[in-house]
Formats: C-alpha cells, sequence, structure tokens
C-alpha cells in the first residue's frame, strides 16, 4: 500500500530524513520509534503534503501512485490521514463545521451525496459515544481550549469518521492518562482491517501495549536503522535507544 | 464639547472643487427652521467655509487621503430618482422583519411612499427630519447638530451645512420598540453628494434598535456622507448597526456620534462592505455615571480600496463600560486604518475600558494601520487596548487541507473564523444572514485572490 524508498527530506534548509525506506501492507500495523530528533514527526508530516517540508530525493507511492506530487487535501482524499502530535487550534470554527465540512470534502469528491445536518449528528454522535466525548464537544470552537487528551480524542474522531485507507498517527499518545490512551487505543484498533494500514509515530512502548504492531522500526538520524516484530518494542522499552543510536548502527533492510 | 483643540491646519484650500460645489449648495438652502437651528447652520457652514477638507497634514486624516473625492464638483441628486428600480431595490434590500418600521430615503431624501409603517408602534415618533424642524422642533434643539459637534469634525459640518433632509426616530420614556427600526438609504445618481442625517432619540428607560443600511443602484462614483447622533438617556439603550453596502466606486464618509447619560447603554456596530473610500467616525461620550458603550466593527475590503475606522470613546463619568473590537480582512492592494481613541476624563474613576483591533492581510500588497491612542487624566481606572496584524496561518491551513477541505475553502473557513467574533455580537439575525450570504458571495474572490476593484 506504502512504498517509501529513499525519503531524503529537509525542513528549513537542514536535513532531516536521510533515506528512509519502509513498505506497508494493507492490514499491517507499523510502529515507528526513536528518540526525539530523529525525524519521525518529519516522516509523518512528509506522508501528509506538509508544504514547508522539502523532499530533495525518494519516492513515496500509495496505492502504486507517486504521493509526493499530490496537495494535502488529494492525500486525504486518496485516504491518507495524519494525526497530529499537536492538533491547531481554530478559534472560530465549531468542531461540528469542521466536521461536517471534512466529511462532506470527502463524499464530493467521491461523487456522493453530501451529509445533511440530522444525518451528519446521527454519525458523528454515534462516534463520540464510542470515544466517549461529550456532544458539547460539537459546538465549541475546533480544539479551542481543549485538553491534551481531548485534542487526541478529536483526532481519533475525524479519523473514525473519515476511515482512512493509511492513518499515520504523529505521538497520538503523548499527553494521555491512563483512560484516554485505552479510549484512544480502541479507536485505532476499530479502524484495523484487511484493506487498511495504520503506522504509530511514537516515543514510547506505551501506547503498543493497547495496539499490538506486527512491525517495529527505529528511526535513528533520519534513517531506519532497525526493524522488527512486537519484541523490539520491549527490546527498547528496557534499553532505551541508546544502544542504537552509535555509529555502529546499520541501516536495517526494512521487513517487506 | 471641544475634545482637542487643535488649531486648524493653516489655508490649505487648495483647488477644492467639491468644497466649491458644497458650499455653493449649502448656501443656496432656505433654512426652513428654527433660530437655533439656522445659527448651528450658519455657524457650520462658516467653519467648513473657513476650514476646507482636511488634508494628510491633519492628524485625524494622516492616512486618508480625500484629494479624490475634493477634486469632483459633486451635485446635487436631482429629484425625480428612476421609481421602479428604486422599489425594486427597496424590496431586495430590506430585511422584511415581521412587524418592522422601514423608513426609505433615496439619495437623501425620505420616501415615505416606499416606507413600511407597522399599525401598532406606540411611543415612537419618526418620519423626515425636514418635517419635524418645520413642525415641532424644541425636542431636537439639546441633540441635532450638538452631539455630532463639529469643529473638529469637518464632516459633520458639512453635513450640518448641507443636508436637506434626514431620520428623526424618537422613542418616548419607557417605550421598548420590539422590532429593530430598518433604515434602507439608496443613492440612485452617479455623481451626486448626499447627507443622509440621522436623530435618535431615546428617551429615559426606552430601548430601541435602528439598522441603518446603504446601498446603490449606480457602479459609478458618488459620495455618501452621513451624520448619525444618538441621545441616549438614563437607563435607555440603543443598539445601532450601520451596514455600508455602498458601489465599490463609491466615497463614503460616516459619523456615528452618540451621548450617553447614566446608566444607559449604547452598541454600534459598522459593516463596511463597499466603497472605494469609506471613513467612519464613531464618536460616544459616557456622560453619565455607569454607561456603557460597545463598538464593533468588521472591514472586508479588497481590490484598491481603502477603508478607515475612527473612534473616539469619551469617558466623562465614573464607572463607565468601554468595548471595543474591530477587525478587518485586507486583500490585494487595499489599505486598512484604524485609530482608536479613548479619552478618560479627571473625576472618571472606576473607568473600565478595553480596544482591540486585528487585522488579517490575504496579499502582500495589502496594508494595516493601527493605532490605539489612550488619554487618561484619572488614576483608578482599567485600560487594555490590543492590536495585531496577521496573515493566514499556514498550519492553520495545513491541519484543515489535511482533512480534505480544498485550499480554497480551508481559506474560506478561517477567513469566517476570523470574523465570527464581531458577527456574532450582531443581534439581528437578519443581518447575520445577509452578511454571511454577502460573503459567501464574495469570499470565494478573496479566497482566490483574485483582486476585486
Amino acid at each position: 500500500m506504502l512504498e517509501i524508498r529513499g525519503l531524503h527530506a529537509r525542513v528549513v534548509g537542514k536535513e532531516i530524513l536521510k533515506g528512509v525506506d519502509l513498505t506497508v501492507r494493507a492490514g499491517e500495523v507499523h510502529a515507528i520509534m526513536g528518540p526525539n530528533g530523529s525525524g519521525k514527526s518529519t516522516l509523518a508530516g512528509v506522508l501528509a503534503g506538509r508544504e514547508t517540508f522539502d523532499v530533495t530525493a525518494g519516492t513515496v507511492t500509495f496505492d502504486g501512485k507517486d504521493l509526493l506530487p499530490l496537495s494535502p487535501e488529494e492525500r486525504a482524499w486518496a485516504g491518507v490521514f495524519l494525526g497530529f502530535q499537536y492538533p491547531v487550534e481554530i478559534p472560530g470554527v465549531t468542531n461540528a463545521t469542521f466536521l461536517r465540512a471534512a466529511i462532506n470534502a470527502r463524499r464530493k469528491q467521491r461523487g456522493e451525496a453530501e451529509l445533511d445536518a440530522v444525518d451528519f449528528l446521527k454519525l458523528v454522535k454515534q462516534q463520540m459515544r464510542l470515544l466517549q466525548m461529550d456532544e458539547t464537544f460539537l459546538h465549541r470552537s475546533l480544539n479551542e481550549g481543549f485538553s491534551g487528551g481531548e485534542k487526541k480524542r478529536n483526532e481519533i474522531l475525524q479519523m473514525a469518521l473519515l476511515s482512512p485507507r493509511l492513518a499515520v498517527l504523529d505521538e497520538t499518545d503523548s499527553g494521555l492518562d491512563i483512560d484516554a490512551l485505552r479510549v484512544v487505543a480502541g479507536g485505532v484498533n476499530a479502524l484495523r482491517g484487511p484493506d487498511r494500514a495504520i503506522v504509530l509515530v511514537t516515543h514510547y512502548q506505551r501506547l503498543l501495549d493497547y495496539v499490538k504492531p506486527d512491525h517495529v522500526h527505529v528511526l535513528s538520524a533520519g534513517r531506519i536503522v532497525r526493524s522488527g516484530g512486537p519484541e523490539l518494542a520491549k527490546e527498547l522499552e528496557a534499553k532505551g535507544y541508546g544502544w542504537l543510536a552509535g555509529p555502529a548502527a546499520k541501516p536495517a533492510a526494512t521487513k517487506a | 464639547m471641544t475634545v482637542a483643540d487643535r488649531p486648524a491646519p493653516p489655508a490649505a484650500k487648495a483647488a477644492a472643487p467639491a468644497a466649491d460645489a458644497f458650499l455653493a449648495r449649502a448656501r443656496a438652502l432656505t433654512v426652513d427652521g428654527p433660530a437655533w437651528f439656522a445659527a448651528r447652520r450658519a455657524e457650520a457652514l462658516a467653519r467648513f467655509a473657513a476650514r476646507g477638507f482636511p488634508t494628510l497634514r491633519d492628524e485625524d486624516w494622516k492616512y486618508t487621503s480625500l484629494a479624490r473625492l475634493a477634486a469632483t464638483p459633486w451635485a446635487p441628486p436631482d429629484r425625480a430618482p428612476p421609481r421602479a428600480e428604486v422599489a425594486a431595490r427597496v424590496q431586495r434590500s430590506r430585511l422584511h422583519l415581521a412587524g418592522g418600521l422601514v423608513l426609505v430615503f433615496v439619495d437623501g431624501r425620505y420616501a415615505p411612499d416606499l416606507s413600511v409603517v407597522p399599525p401598532q408602534l406606540a411611543g415612537v415618533l419618526f418620519g423626515s427630519l425636514a418635517d419635524a424642524l418645520r413642525n415641532a422642533p424644541s425636542h431636537l434643539e439639546p441633540h441635532l447638530a450638538r452631539i455630532a459637534a463639529g469643529g473638529d469634525r469637518p464632516f459633520a459640518d458639512l453635513s450640518t451645512a448641507g443636508f436637506d433632509d434626514g431620520v428623526l426616530l424618537h422613542a418616548t420614556p419607557g417605550t421598548c420598540v420590539p422590532v429593530p427600526v430598518e433604515v434602507l438609504h439608496v443613492t440612485t445618481r452617479p455623481g451626486t453628494a448626499s447627507f443622509p442625517r440621522t436623530l435618535v432619540v431615546a428617551e429615559s428607560g426606552s430601548r430601541v434598535t435602528v439598522v441603518e443600511h446603504h446601498v446603490a443602484l449606480t457602479d459609478a462614483p458618488y459620495v455618501s456622507m452621513p451624520v448619525v447622533e444618538v441621545a441616549v438617556a438614563q437607563h435607555a439603550a440603543v443598539e445601532h448597526v450601520l451596514w455600508q453596502e455602498e458601489a465599490d466606486t463609491a466615497f463614503h464618509v460616516a459619523t456615528v456620534a452618540a451621548h450617553q447619560a447614566r446608566d444607559s447603554r449604547f452598541s454600534s456596530c459598522v459593516l463596511t462592505l463597499g466603497g472605494a473610500l469609506a471613513r467612519t467616525d464613531v464618536d460616544v461620550t459616557l456622560d453619565g455615571e455607569g454607561a456603557e458603550a460597545t463598538l464593533h466593527g468588521l472591514n472586508l475590503v479588497f481590490g484598491a480600496r481603502h477603508a478607515d475606522q475612527h473612534t473616539r470613546l469619551d469617558h466623562a463619568r465614573p464607572h463607565g463600560t468601554s468595548r471595543q473590537l474591530y477587525k478587518s480582512i485586507l486583500d490585494g492592494t487595499a489599505v486598512g486604518v484604524f485609530n482608536g481613541k479613548v479619552i478618560v476624563r479627571p473625576g472618571a474613576q472606576k473607568t473600565d475600558a478595553q480596544q482591540a483591533q486585528h487585522n488579517l492581510l490575504l496579499s502582500p500588497g495589502a496594508t494595516a494601520d493601527t493605532k490605539p491612542e489612550l488619554e487618561i487624566y484619572a488614576d483608578d481606572v482599567k485600560c487594555a487596548h490590543g492590536a495585531t496584524v496577521g496573515r493566514l496561518d499556514d498550519d492553520k491551513l495545513f491541519y484543515l487541507r489535511s482533512r480534505g477541505l480544498p485550499e480554497a475553502a480551508a481559506r474560506d473557513l478561517l477567513l469566517r473564523a476570523f470574523a465570527r467574533d464581531v458577527t456574532d455580537r450582531i443581534q439581528i439575525e437578519a443581518v447575520r444572514v445577509r452578511l454571511d450570504r454577502w460573503m459567501t458571495e464574495r469570499m470565494p474572490a478573496l479566497a482566490g485572490r483574485e483582486d476585486r476593484t
């Protein structure tokens, strides 16, 4: 589904990604772990089409099509979703207005009729119950004054409503207490399916107790330096990243 | 009252065909009213004749050039506006509020046949100011051409010298006017100048909302110079909306002046949507303890247009509260100017004044000049002000687009969001709906960066 080959990217002139290779197939859950500054968020941003990130080399294909020339909205229409590490606050736009606009933009793109207010509310309220979100969230400005956990739930709500084929979740577990973590993990697990894929970008192993990954990769200094199964996450939890970050760490072949 | 007795600029009366035309016209007006009014009119005429139009050397007009306005000898509107067209425009423009009073002025003159008078309207006197001046003017004397005093407001002088009709709306004590009063000013003739004039007198304990909507039947340049005076007696509440939808080539120079007595409330909303040059002065005097003023405005300016909002809030008595929120969205090579003066007089203790002005620039060519001006002569007061000039936030745009909103739709949403805390303050739903529709029809042009001229 997703093929990343030799990806190099710069952020404000500084090279952050230095040759990332990754293959994600339908039905899989991948975890990308790594220390701060290793390039995890840059990778997530590049996949979603953040224009301030400058891809200097490499390819990214999604379902066999070149993803890189697409605008952020075209990627969303193709089925790519980025869960933000820091969801943006937008005063003056209610959550309901935003969610409905997002759903309808997607439906319009597929030639489907737009959802009217009644159908939209039915759909969104049902999802909110699953995520244990209060309905008052609908009428508040998007993410404005939301706690960290509320913002992350709201990301998962958007993901559930848009039901993407590829979800890239950037540090979705940060800032969550244990209850919120369970709810968020439940949302992610609900999205799992044979024709979808999930990439979890995370610093800690804790989310992986609730969302079992098929593959774990370690990103360090802009490259994937090791790949393995879920046991790799446990090893990182026990030993930290230090043992991988040295010059001895060789880029490992990704499990394809 | 004179607020800042600054010396008149040196006789800067270069060739000003407009001034000459206005003076000739004012001198030709026959005054059909009481002596006090004739005297005020003569004073205003003399002051304007001596001073002429302000220039860029005048501090209050530093960023707004009147050169183009001053260069044309604007004619008085003729007396035969195109009837059917005006009637159609009135139908299209009015809010159609059930049971509401609608007063229509065409080229500055009252048009009773186009106005709508509901059968039950106890406690409200209304109609043509010219008629009122002929008939029972004593109750006008404390207010007319007093609240909007000339002196440092040359356009108030020009209006006082030159208006030949206007709106009078008078709420008697304790009257609550349940439906907003709509005043529709229609300009029909290019090349003309009109002086729409409004006097709202809200007696003690009364409550009234007035929406003044300025529209045009022409796309060619003209000048409209409205002056609105509002007298808010004790415990009275007046909400005023100046909804300016002039032609994009027009000159609109407006003054809204309010005088507030004890425990009164006044709210002003200025929506600047049209005009090649739009200048609005909102002058409020809180002349009674515990008065409360809420001023807000939204300027949507694109192409090569120029919108200038000045406010002057005079806290003359203790325990006054004022809130100001003005926002501008500027595109193309548009210019937005804001100057907000807050004066706290000696003894006006416990004044609580807040002012905020925010600008959103959509293009590299647009500019915003914003300036708070505080003159505080009391020590136990709270005065806060803040101003920002910014562009659309890339992080917000990216967030919305990453959820599948096309770029234009994402921009549109952010523009509306920027305007929302002003538009949410408009109490009349029908105006909010109209404004929203206007934005829907015009915003795509903004969002697509197609500058309109």
